[in-house]
């Protein structure tokens, strides 16, 4: 009745998600009555396995193989191990690389899957809560199985901080060379504009809410008259509206401004992620339950179209 | 060549909504193609105005209401459609990317796609499971959440960046046939004109049974059981500024000032 959690790492750090993972994983082991282990795989596992060694941690393993991560070694790799171990519950991280092998671990595990977890519960049936419709609603699931592959959210789970006096392992993993038909030729940072959105006191960003580009006008406006910088959320860089640069969330920029204005950004948790940290958080948004409104410290629960004007006129 | 693209609808919820039993009440809800997959639709009719002799099919899970919805992928360019619905499914309660991957690929293996695209993940359940799931079944090699794709027939190699977390994109090789999931921003989904809306209606749309495609019903069962539905406390302690947006905005400008913020 045990729980494996695999690690998560990018060009030489561990992602704060594998210590987060020990937290619920530490959590689902006590309710199972079991053991926790964890796995880093590839990268300086010497160095990794040693930041893994936290309190409440039973067994680190590592798997000395490759340097980054890549999708073809790490399904072998987790199912192998997991085969070994046999945990009740896998736990992987709900990352971009993480939904790239935990699928087809479940596949060749024959194991259910849920991703995107927020919380979870093992006393009696296993039991994950999940968000749909982007945050809008919550839904809780009973998984009807034996064992069971999860998948967990960032950042919903506390690291785990406390050294730990676990065993070290090492796992001698069996490639199949010829099931490796991908390769990771390097990485690329996305941007490299003039402006540094993160350098910013205070942001006007804007999100899905301004309808049209010709309306972004009242945004620019906005801006020059507070002057502050532009930044907006992942629909207006989709559509081109604005530069790459701009994007603050997962998987654009985490700004921490003294000022953070957000308008018409309903507050999707890839979006937060981006922008929690920020000192002053205002909202304006005609929908009152936008989860924005949930991390806001100010907001204005108004048309967009209306506010921005009026709002502008107070600074001329 | 030819391209499997999965199409789904999904459903977008108003505003102000109400929730009845395990679902939000249909008066709140509003059907449409799936955004990630018009990114995907998107990606294979490009490669089909880029090469010779691409053919691009759409595969959806969903019953004959959705046929609206898959005309729309018809309609920016997809050449035909198959369109999977059942009893069973419909008794399976909630899909999970497991049962769905199953259907798909039965679906695959009859049409021998080279490429197969889905959107990274449906704007309802949000699983991002369902592609990889899928490809792993077909025993192809997959990529998920590509935002840049240069395919090479010829060399049988799709060159993909894949949009990692914090601006960060992994640039890998990924040997065809393999399933990709598209994120959005991949590229400028088109609308559709109004001639390929006219021809979207005489496009081939295929409806099979789960026994047409070979799979048995009685083997459809999702280990997932949905129980509850509710929208989530809110933990925010927003200090909300009430009045005319004239009210609001000189309210929001005093404390603008406050924190520092001048003109």
């Amino acid at each position: 009745m045990s729980v494996l959690a695999i690690a998560e790492h990018r060009r030489g750090e561990l992602r704060p998600v594998s210590l987060e993972q020990l937290a619920a994983g530490r959590e689902l082991a006590d309710e199972l009555g079991g053991e926790l282990h964890t796995a880093v795989i590839g990268g300086d596992v010497e160095t990794f396995g040693a930041e893994l060694n936290r309190e409440g941690v039973d067994t680190v393993h590592t798997v000395d193989i490759g340097e980054e991560f890549n999708h073809d070694v790490y399904t072998q790799v987790v199912t192998q191990l997991a085969t070994e171990l046999d945990p009740t519950v896998l736990l992987m991280p709900n990352s971009v690389n993480g939904l790239d092998y935990a699928p087809a671990v479940a596949n060749r595990l024959d194991r259910p899957l849920v991703t995107d977890v927020v919380d979870i519960d093992a006393e009696g049936d296993l039991t994950a809560t999940r968000e749909l419709y982007g945050s809008k609603v919550e839904t809780t699931i009973d998984v009807h199985a034996d064992q069971a592959a999860v998948t967990i959210r960032p950042a919903e789970w506390p690291t785990v901080e406390a050294d730990g006096d676990a065993a070290n392992e090492a796992f001698d993993a069996n490639i199949d060379e010829s099931a490796v038909r991908s390769t990771v030729k390097g990485f690329e940072e996305v941007g490299g504009g003039d402006i540094d959105i993160t350098d910013a006191d205070v942001l006007v960003s804007v999100g899905r809410g301004i309808e049209e580009e010709e309306n972004l006008d009242i945004i620019h406006d906005l801006a020059d008259a507070l002057d502050a910088t532009v930044s907006g959320s992942r629909p207006l860089i989709d559509n081109g509206w604005l530069a790459k640069d701009r994007q603050v969330g997962q998987s654009g920029k985490v700004v921490t401004p003294d000022v953070y204005i957000a308008i018409g950004i309903s507050g999707a948790v890839q979006h937060v992620a981006g922008m929690k940290g920020s000192d002053t958080i205002v909202a304006i948004n005609t929908d009152p339950n936008a989860p924005i409104f949930d991390i806001a410290d100010y907001g204005i629960q108004d048309d967009l179209f209306e506010v921005v004007p009026a709002l502008i006129e107070q600074f001329q | 060549m030819k391209i499997l693209v999965t199409v789904k609808e999904v459903a977008a919820v108003d505003d102000e909504f109400e929730i009845d039993g395990l679902a939000i009440d249909d008066r709140y809800v509003t059907a449409d193609l799936n955004e990630w997959d018009e990114y995907a639709v998107e990606a294979a009719v490009q490669i089909k105005e880029a090469h010779d002799d691409v053919e691009v099919v759409t595969a959806t899970i969903g019953p004959s209401e959705t046929d609206e919805t898959i005309r729309q992928a018809l309609a920016k360019g997809a050449d035909r459609a198959i369109r999977v619905w059942d009893d069973a499914l419909d008794d399976a309660g909630l899909l999970d990317p497991e049962t769905k991957a199953e259907v798909l690929a039965a679906v695959a293996a009859e049409e021998d796609p080279d490429l197969v695209l889905t959107g990274v993940q449906s704007a309802d359940d949000g699983f991002g499971a369902t592609g990889v799931t899928l490809a792993d079944k077909l025993d192809m090699e997959w990529g998920a959440v590509v935002n840049d794709l240069d395919l090479d027939p010829e060399a049988g190699v799709a060159s993909v960046h894949r949009e990692l977390e914090g601006g960060v994109e992994e640039l890998t090789d990924i040997e065809i046939p393999a399933v990709l999931t598209i994120q959005t921003g991949i590229n400028d989904p088109r609308y559709a004109s109004l001639r390929g809306i006219r021809q979207a209606q005489s496009k081939e749309l295929a409806e099979y049974s789960l026994t047409d495609i070979g799979l048995d019903a009685a083997g459809i069962e999702s280990p997932l059981e949905q129980t509850s539905l509710y929208e989530p406390e809110t933990e925010g302690e927003a200090t909300v500024f009430e009045g005319s947006p004239e009210e609001t905005a000189a309210e929001l400008a005093e404390l603008l000032a406050e924190k520092g913020v001048t003109s």
